[in-house]
This record gives C-alpha cells, structure tokens and sequence, in this order.
C-alpha cells in the first residue's frame, strides 16, 4: 500500500481522531458487503463535524466503528493516541465510558428509570463515589436546562426534553468527544434548533462534536462538514458560515412549545 | 459497578415485571418448601423411631421363654415352662458381658387404695430393673435388692396409677392392696408418657418379681429377663453368653433349637432407624426434583428477560459497561430470583411441617441442616440456572443489541 502510515499519535501532534485507511466488510451470507472502503479522517479537538450522506453511504458504520461500538477491518483508528483497533472488548468499554457521549436518534434512555438515574448510568461503569456520582448528575442535567424535571421519567417527557436527558448523560463523564447520530431525525424543527443550540454551547466550551445527519439544515449548524458516498469520502469542506442557533430560535414563532406544554 | 447498586438496580427491575418474578419465585418457594417439609417429616420420624428406642433402654436383650415343642406341635411362644429365677441368677453369674439383669413376671389386677381403687399391670422385676430401662424414681425410692430376696411387700407405682389412687396426698410410704395383699409404696416414677403405640407407660406397678411370684401368681416361672449389656459393642457377645449359659441349663442338643428368644433391642432400632432414613432420602430427592423444575424456570424467565430487555444491553454497553457488568446484573437478578424464592420457600416450609405435624400428628422436626441446605440449594440453582442466560446477554455484540428492535 502506498499510503501506509505508520505514524503514531504523538509524530501528529494535536490530533484527536486520527483515521488511515479504515475499511469495513460485513459478510452477509455469502456475500461480502463493503461499508467503508479505505476512509482516512483526523479530527482535531474541538471540531464540529457534521458527517453527511445518503442511507447506505457508510456513515452510520464509520459512526460505530468512530464510537468503538464496532470494530474496523482494516485499517488504523487512533483516538486520543490510543489504537482503537488492538484493544479488548472491556478496554473498549472503557473508552466508550470515559472518552466518548454517545447521542441517538431514539434517544435511548432507559424507560421506567428516572432522568437522574438515566444520566447517573455512565458513572455506575466507573470507580465514583456515590455522592460525587449523583452532584455529577445533577450538574449534566442543568447544564442542559433541566434542573426541573430532575426525577422525571422519559414517558413524562417531550422529544426535546428526552433528547436533552440523553445529551446529559452523554456528557457526564466529561468526554473528548460527542457522537450524535441523527439525533434530531425523531424532533420537529423548533426542537431541532434547540437541540442543535445545546450542542453548539457545548462545542464552544471546547467538546469535539461529531454528528451524523442526512438533513442539510442541520448539518449547517456544523463548523466542518464530511459527505460519505459508498462507503468513501466525497468531499470533507468547511463550512465558513455556521447558523447560529440561538439566533434562529428567536425568529422561530414560539408556537410549537406551547402546545407541547399543553 | 457496586454490588449495592447491582442488587437494587436488580430489585428495580424484578419489580417491574411483578407477577412474572413472583410466578418464577414460586417455583422455588414451591420447591424450598416441599424439599424442608419433607425433610422435617423424614427426620420427624427418624427421631420418633429412636425415642421409642432409647425409651426401651439401651444395650437391651430380652430373653423370653421359648415355644414348646412336643412331637412336632409348637405352642405359643411363652407358654413353656423354661425360664427359671435359677437360670436368671445364672446369667447374672456366668456372663460378664451382662451389666445389669431383671427377671421378670408379672399379673394384673384391682389395686385397692383407701376408697379409691384402679385396675392396672403389677410388674415383677428386679431391683436393677430401672437401670436398664434409664428410668428414674421421681419421689421415694425403688425397692432393694434386699426386697427381693426377701420378697418383701413394697412397690413402686407408675404415674398414673399415682395420680389416680392418691390424687391429693404422697403416695410414698402409703398402703396399697393389690389382690387383698398389702404393699408399702416406697417410690413413684418419674412420667414416661405414651409410647409408640399409644399405650400409657406410666400405667403399671412395679414390684419385686419374688413377691410377685410368691403372694400374686403362685407359678414359679419367669414370663422374661430383661438384661442390658455392658455397652453396645458388647451385645453381640452378651447374647452369645446368654444362649450358651440357657442352652446349657437347659440341655439342648447341639442340634436342636432353642426353648428361649433372645431378642436385641439394637438389631430393631438400627433397621427402624435405616427406613426413616430411607423415607427421608426419597422424600428430599422427590421435593428436590420440584426445586429442579423452579430453577428451569428461573432460566427460561432469565432468557426472556434477557431477549426483552437487548436494547437495555446496548444502551449499558454503548455507554461503557463492560461485559462482566452485564454478566453480573443478570446473574444478580437470577440470584434475587432465587434467594428471595428460597427464603420464602424455608419459612412456608417451617410453616408446612407445624400444620403438618398439628394435623397428622406426626413429629417434624427442622434441622440447621436442612436449611442450610435448601439455602444453599436456591443459592446453587440461581447461579446455575441464570448463569447462561447472563452469559448470553453479556456476549452480545453492542451494535447488534443497539439495533435490535
């Protein structure tokens, strides 16, 4: 292979996310079905990446494999200096509780269990106190705006709200990185905006947020904007002109809100 | 994650599904129960058996005058005249391994005491008599060896009989008329209660065989000898001695057989005491199959939990619990499962046996050991049975169990 890098982390400086080459084949019966083809990405910190295509496109793969939930082919992933791609299923879980948030599509919060505890769960992987565990907790739920509804339970909460426990608990644990796929595919617009306005607060206290999108609208919020087509990179741009949530929000007629509080 | 933690988080989830968790418990509370009700019956019974043996003596034999046999024609047994005062005085010399020895004839009758009276068994015995049986005076003494030589007009009144000839003062040192003869009553026994039979033991007067022979039956003869043996492993031999001393008395040819039994108390009591254990074992292996049945339960409960709650595994795993964090959440669950069943299932036990026992009235009894064993039994089976489905859950692929739907 001629782009056969060997370079570790620590000759590229500043790298967050450092990809080479990264391939994926699922094997579906008898046929071999290639995902990703030979992607190369570096990401540096506090980037906000929107990650964009059409189904099929392979970024919901290259998504997992960036959360350490699957596992590349081939290729290279270094996150953080580490190689992603030698380590053990608990050493991935442990990077997957202590340096990545995950945020989904379906939220996917635990039903019956209280937005506190939901946010709580990351730090029950991890040695904390539970005194400490539970101020941690708390201070995630607040700083998405929703110190009210603390022991409320995902069924007695709107879309947005849930989505919010879900940011919450992805930032617990005071991750490098938030991964967000599609987590506005099951939101209106309004709550949409405003959950792309928490996400733009976070990336402007310096947490990397990568997220997957196929709605252009959304992906405008984004600083870094990367198009999959099957399974390669198409392009990977900046966008110089990011949307400002806040701004938009105050433009947007207040209507929905209400009569999700009605 | 803390084992606190897991065990409530455990809980919370047991109590989302209610009944379904209480159903599978039932299984092994269903099961604990039976297997210690079963138990307390078996080892009721054993205990009862060695009651009613101990309550005969220990290290007893019993020699009893034999069939008589004439031209071929057997009478019941007892019915010869064989067994003489000579032939116990025998024994008691020519045996070393015989500790204590009492001849024995007895009569019944009216005994007559001021203006009460009460119709019982008089038993003539010899003054070790109570060291064999290990029975002791309550008031008063027993008669002496003394007595018996003299054969002397004293007794010894069993409770009952106390109790309903002298129901307010001492019987001790009072007058009773036994077939219009006149006995001083030295001692009255301590209470023996019912035996196996139902019988009251403690209905009966005892008084020195010679007297009795003498003032009551006139019939020279021996109805038995009870002797007791120097310790248990000595009644092989004592019976050994007895037989030959009798045989020879007797003068019984090498060939043909005995005019007496030799009956031993232990043969008894080891056969009685190995068919209730028998009985125990059988009862425990059929209520253990029943704990069996509830620990499939646990499992096939565990691998519906475990397919139900997928997407749960994914969202704990995508968020970083490792796969021995899942492992030990539903091998915890199982555990609670069945601990909680088995805790139950000891108390309804306990429970079972006292009703069991009022209403048949059959003795159970509750060991430390058969708790523990049930205990340990539901502990066992809550690992056993839950550890696959725990295992199936914690192999699970992260993304598969995300996706899943």
């Amino acid at each position: 292979m001629i782009h056969e890098i060997t370079t570790t982390p620590a000759q590229k400086d500043g790298l967050l996310i450092q990809i080479d080459h990264l391939s994926k084949v699922y094997q579906l019966g008898e046929v071999d079905v290639h995902a990703l083809r030979g992607v190369s990405v570096n990401v540096s910190p506090g980037e906000f990446v929107a990650i964009m295509g059409a189904s099929g496109s392979g970024k919901s793969t290259f998504m997992n494999i960036l959360g350490c939930l699957d596992k590349p082919t081939k290729g290279g992933y270094f996150l953080e200096g580490i190689d992603v791609s030698k380590l053990t299923r608990d050493e991935l879980a442990a990077i997957r509780n202590l340096k990545i948030g995950f945020v989904f599509q379906g939220f996917n919060l635990l039903s019956r269990t209280s937005a506190l505890e939901n946010v709580e769960l990351p730090l029950f992987y991890c040695s904390i106190s539970n005194k400490l565990r539970k101020s941690k907790a708390i201070a995630a739920i607040e700083r998405v705006g929703l110190g009210d509804r603390v022991h409320h339970y995902p069924n007695q909460l709107s879309g947005g709200q849930q989505q919010r426990v879900a940011i919450a608990r992805a930032l617990v644990n005071d991750p490098s990185i938030i991964l967000a796929d599609e987590p506005t595919g099951n939101l209106d617009s309004r709550t949409s905006v405003e959950v792309m306005g928490i996400f733009q607060e976070l990336n402007s206290n310096g947490i990397t947020v990568i997220l997957v999108t196929h709605e252009p609208d959304i992906a405008q919020f984004a600083k870094r904007h990367i198009v999959f087509r099957d399974g390669k990179i198409k392009s990977d741009k900046i966008n110089p002109n990011p949307k400002i949530a806040s701004e938009i929000l105050s433009e947007l007629p207040m209507i929905d809100e209400e009569e999700e509080a009605a | 994650m803390k084992i606190l933690n897991i065990l409530l988080s455990a809980f919370r989830a047991l109590q989302r599904n209610k009944m379904r968790s209480f159903l599978t418990m039932l299984g092994i509370i269903i099961g604990v129960g039976a297997v210690i009700a079963m138990l307390a019956i078996g080892q009721g019974a054993e205990y009862s058996v060695k009651e009613q043996i101990a309550a005969l003596g220990t290290n007893v034999l019993m020699v009893y005058p034999g069939a008589q046999q004439q031209a071929g024609v057997r009478t019941a047994a007892g019915s010869a005249v064989t067994l003489t005062e000579d032939d116990a005085l025998a024994i008691s010399r020519e045996c070393p391994a015989v500790k204590y020895l009492s001849p024995g004839s007895g009569a019944g009758g009216q005994v007559i005491a001021g203006n009460l009276n009460w119709s019982t068994g008089i038993q003539g015995v010899g003054s070790d008599y109570l060291e064999i049986r290990l029975w002791p005076v309550e008031y008063g003494d027993f008669f002496t060896d003394q007595d018996v030589k003299a054969a002397a007009k004293v007794c010894v009144l069993g409770r009952t009989v106390a109790d309903n000839l002298f129901p307010e003062t001492s019987a001790v040192e009072q007058t009773v008329r036994i077939r219009n003869v006149p006995f001083k009553v030295v001692g009255v026994l301590t209470k023996k209660g019912q035996n196996a039979n139902g019988q009251d033991q403690d209905d009966l007067i005892l008084a020195p065989y010679s007297t009795v022979i003498r003032r009551l039956t006139h019939w020279p003869n021996l109805r038995s000898i009870l002797i007791s043996a120097n310790s248990l492993n000595e009644m092989a031999t004592a019976q050994k001695q007895v037989t030959e001393v009798l045989r020879m008395r007797h003068k019984i040819q090498p060939y043909d057989a005995d005019d007496f039994t030799v009956r031993n108390q232990t043969d008894l009591a080891a056969t009685a005491t190995a068919t209730t254990e028998i009985l125990t074992i059988l009862l425990a292996s059929i209520a253990s199959v029943s704990l069996l049945v509830g620990g499939i339960g646990i499992m096939n409960i565990m691998l519906v939990s475990v397919t139900e709650r997928t997407r749960e595994i994914g969202i704990r795993m995508s968020i970083g619990a490792r796969s021995r964090d899942i492992l030990t959440q539903f091998l915890i669950e199982a555990l609670v499962l069945s601990l909680l069943g088995g805790i139950t299932g000891i108390i309804l036990g306990t429970v079972g046996s006292s009703v069991i026992s009022k209403i048949a009235k059959w003795p159970t009894i509750i060991t430390p050991f058969s708790v523990f064993l049930s205990f340990g039994f539901s502990i066992a089976i809550g690992i056993f049975f839950g550890f696959y489905p725990a295992r199936k859950a914690a192999m699970l692929n992260p993304i598969d169990a995300l996706r899943y739907e």
